[in-house]
Order: C-alpha cells, then structure tokens, then sequence
C-alpha cells in the first residue's frame, strides 16, 4: 500500500515548550509564539540558528509563515503553513518527517502563540471580518454560535441515538478538572463538580459554558530531528510513530454521520503506521474543544465501540486514578485554549512520556496518542509517540 | 447588473422570489446541497435544478441562548429533506425549545428586507 511504514520512529521530537498560558495582556500573538518556539529550542539543546524547517499556522494571518521567519530571524530549507484548524500542529508531523527523512532539512521547528484572551480585537469583531472573508452563506443566516452550536448538534444527536446524557458529558469536563488540578500550568484548578457543570451558563443546548473549553492567552513549540540525531541531544528522544490527517467536511451540515468524525480515518491510519492497536496505548491527549469531543474520539479512535463513550468515560473513569489517563494537563478544558489547542496536546504527551508530569505523571508510560481536531470536527489528526524501546 | 453566472447567486435570487430549489445530478441522479458547480458524488457538471417536496425530518437540534436584547433565544437544526440532501435551518413554528429529533418538518421561504431564507415548520403528525 504504502512506505508510511518506513517512516515509523524515524523522527524524534526533542524539545517543547510553552509560554504566556492563561492571561497575558500586553502580549501579541508573535511575542507568545517566539518565547514559546524559544523555549522549545533551548529545551532540545540547540540554537535558533539550528532550524532549517519551520511550521506554524494562525486564525488571523493567512500568509503566517512568513511574519514568523522574519520575526524568528529564520532562513528555512523547509516550510509548511498547512492551516487546518486546532489539529494542525499535529498534522504538520508527518510532511515534517519526510523532510527531516529526504535530508531537505534537519531541524523542524513547530510553533504556535494566541494572545486570543486579552487581544484588543474581541472575539465578535473578529466573527464579523470572517463572515465577509470567509463566508457560510449556509449556515450563518441562521444564527449559530460557531463554533458551539456545531459541537451542541453533534451532542444531540449523540444523546438522540445512542441515549448518551448531560451528566456523562459533565464527567469528562469534571475528569479534565480533576487532571487541571495536578497541574501547575493550567489555568482553571478550583474544583469542579458535575452539577457545577449542569448548572453552568447554558451556551447551546445541550452544551453549557463548562462544556466548552477555555478561552487563554499562550504559546507552544516543539522541535523535531531524525531519529540518529535525537540520540545526541539532551533530553529523552519522543519518537513519532504514526501520523495521519483526514478532513471529510468543514460546514457540521455538510457531515454526513454527526456521530462518526474522520478520525476514524486518522486513527486507522496512524495506528496503521505505528503498527500498534489501542490497547498499546499508555495515555490520551484529546483535542476537547467540547466535552461532546472527548466522547466522539474515544470511540472513533478504538478506544471504545460506538455509542459506548458516554458510559465510558462516567464516573471518573478518565480521571486521575481511573481505568485510562485522558488528557491529563487539563486538556482544553481546564488547562489551555488559546484559539488552536492541537500542539498542547502534543506536547502532554511528550512531557509524560519524558516522565516530566510531576505529580500528574502517568507511571511507566511508554507510548501516547495525540488527537487533534479543527474547525466544527472538520479536520482530525492522530499521532502516536513512543520511547525508545518502542520504536 | 450582469444576470449571474454562479450556481450561488443563483440559488439566492430564486429564494429571494420566494423558491426553494436544490441540484440533481443528472449523472448520477444523487441530490445535492448546498449549491456547487461540480457534482460532490461523481465529479460530473451535469447539475439540474429541481424544487425539492419541501418535506424533511429533524436530524439534529440546537437552542441558541441569547440575550433578549441580542434577540433571545433560536432554534438552530439540521433538516434531512426527504431527497436526501441536509441542510442548517431553523423550525420557526411551533416557537419554543420543544422541537426534537424525529420532527417532521415542511420548508418555507422567508423573505425579509428582499433576501429569502428557508426555514421549516412542524408538521402535524410530530415525530417518525
Ligand atoms: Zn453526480
């Protein structure tokens, strides 16, 4: 079928870093994402001067990658603005590791800042320029809080067929607290409750304000080598080893099956590549842009059947001592979300698997899977890291 | 003006004269909407316009919270019409939060300030 295969393992990521999380008034979306991109090139052990491949994307700026090699003083070899929403900075692993792979470039830096929570442009300004540059003559005529309405059909649908409740999705928002709560770098740690999050704010039916994901300030950045080249630098290699996109519709009326995402697609295919099953998998990081998220990409990645999320992920079944570790930095939910939430999931995954996590680290974690999503459960991309003995 | 060109435009000015049309390929026979110039199931041209029944059931179903002041509370659904295409609209009879999954549904053109908008309407008969 294909060489995917041959790929497995053959790029390492060896440096993360974040900057700015939760407020950051005074900062830009550039000023967030260079100490972010810095951080995580010190955190690899090289100089900005290392990085011939460079990968960013942004909500606002169509031709991004430009600013940032000009603000970052860059002259890559290597460049991909691949803009596919919150997953794009797991999207952008595998075209990076057959770059890395061919020898077009050596060091592939990955970086992303939001100053979206403190920015002097408000978020209903921003709505507007985008209907008339970016328009849904067929969707915005009716009013949708976009993206939430989107999420909450999608959540009513799952109710409707599979009789998931408001109270199984309330858990995944109260698992993604409790996680948030052994973590120093999440923004919201005050304890939540599930009638906390039923008696929230009603956003969208059936979705309330606490089943939506924060809206933050921050950075993130991640640094990619070939796997040989990992092996001399400082910190512990995380080894990718499987990658896989898959869009099959931007508009949540064009989806065909509101309870079926492509990650499907994307999970098969990264699995395929990993040549690994589900069972194989140590911890989750799920782009939970809506509790209704964390729900849809269980099943869709093989975690569970369909239908079977909501009772699933009950009961802190997902929490921190639980039968399986899902998002354990907060996720998008208490932890960070500022506009695209895709490369802090990466990078939990990472730092878990470097045994970094302080007091939420999952013991003996060998291998993580990484789930984006973009737009309205328009684009998904899965990747699977592993440490070495894994590859 | 120029008469357009677009299969879009086009598509607006009819609901602007108050009708509903949505594509057929009369390759593949599948329907089609929204609107598009190249036929998503077969990759063909040979799109046709047709006025859909106007029959359709609820697949998914939102409310909207608002403010009163920033016009209250909506309904927001996706609608299955009975030729198998989905569309985003709104069940504006009966006016409550009481639409459900399952609703049948018959589409009206609402035209205000000239410009037409497909909404739906229960049907009696309620849910399938
Ligand atoms: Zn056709």
């Amino acid at each position: 079928m294909s060489n995917l295969k041959d790929l497995r393992g053959s790029s390492a990521i060896v440096g993360v870093g974040t900057f700015g999380n939760g407020e950051s008034p005074g900062f830009t979306d550039m000023e967030l994402l260079a100490r972010s991109a810095h951080a995580a090139v010190a955190d690899a052990g090289l100089k900005m001067s290392d990085i011939d491949g460079l990968c960013s994307a942004s909500i606002g700026a169509s031709m991004w990658t430009m600013p940032v090699i000009e603000y970052l003083g860059l002259n890559p070899r290597y460049i991909d603005g691949t803009m596919v929403g919150g997953s794009s900075f797991i999207a952008h692993l595998l075209p990076a590791m057959r770059a890395i792979r061919s020898g077009q470039c050596s060091a592939v830096l990955v970086c992303y800042g939001s100053a979206q929570r403190t920015s002097p442009v408000g978020r209903r300004e921003i709505g507007q320029l985008r209907r008339l540059v970016d328009p849904q003559p067929y969707e915005y005529p009716y009013e949708p809080v976009l993206p939430a309405s989107a999420y909450a059909l999608a959540a009513s649908r799952h109710m409707h067929e599979f009789g998931t409740t408001r109270e199984q999705m309330a858990d995944v928002a109260v698992a993604a607290r409790a996680w948030a709560r052994l973590n120093p770098e999440a923004f919201m740690r005050d304890p939540l409750t599930r009638d906390d999050v039923l008696r929230a704010r009603m956003v969208s039916d059936p979705l309330t304000v606490r089943d939506c994901c924060l809206v933050t300030a921050g950075g993130g950045a991640y640094v990619m080598v070939s796997a040989e080249r990992a092996k001399s630098l400082p910190k512990k290699p995380i080894y990718v080893l499987g990658n896989a996109t898959a869009v099959w519709n931007r508009q949540i009326s064009s989806m065909r099956d509101l309870t079926v995402t492509s990650a499907k697609q994307s999970g098969a295919g990264a699995f395929a590549m990993a040549g690994m099953k589900p069972n194989d998998i140590d911890l989750l990081q799920l782009y939970d842009a809506f509790t209704i998220n964390t729900i849809l990409f269980l099943e869709d990645l093989g975690f569970c059947p369909k239908g079977e999320g909501g009772r699933f992920v009950e009961n802190g079944s997902i929490a921190p001592g639980g039968k399986l570790p899902v998002n354990t930095n907060g996720g998008g939910l208490s932890c960070t979300h500022p506009g695209m939430y895709g490369i802090f999931a990466l990078i939990e995954a990472v730092r878990q698997l470097r045994g970094e996590a302080g007091e939420r680290q999952v013991k003996g974690a060998k291998t993580a899977l990484a789930h984006g999503n973009g737009g309205t459960l328009s684009s998904q991309s899965t990747a699977i890291l592993g440490t070495e003995e894994t590859v | 003006m120029s008469e357009p060109k677009g299969v879009e435009a086009f598509h607006q000015l009819e609901l602007n004269a108050g009708h509903f049309l949505i594509q057929r390929c009369t390759d593949c026979t599948g329907h089609v909407y929204f609107p598009r110039e190249v036929c998503p199931h077969c990759g063909g041209t040979s799109l046709e316009w047709i006025a859909p029944k106007g029959t359709g059931t609820v697949y998914a179903v939102t409310t909207v919270r608002r403010k009163a002041g920033d016009g209250g509370d909506i309904n927001v659904s996706l609608v299955d019409l009975d030729e198998g295409v989905r569309l985003m609209s709104r069940i504006d009879s009966p006016v409550s939060n009481a639409t459900k999954i399952g609703q049948r549904v018959k589409s009206r053109v609402q035209v205000n300030d000239g410009k037409g908008l497909v909404v739906f309407d229960a049907m009696q008969g309620g849910a399938l």
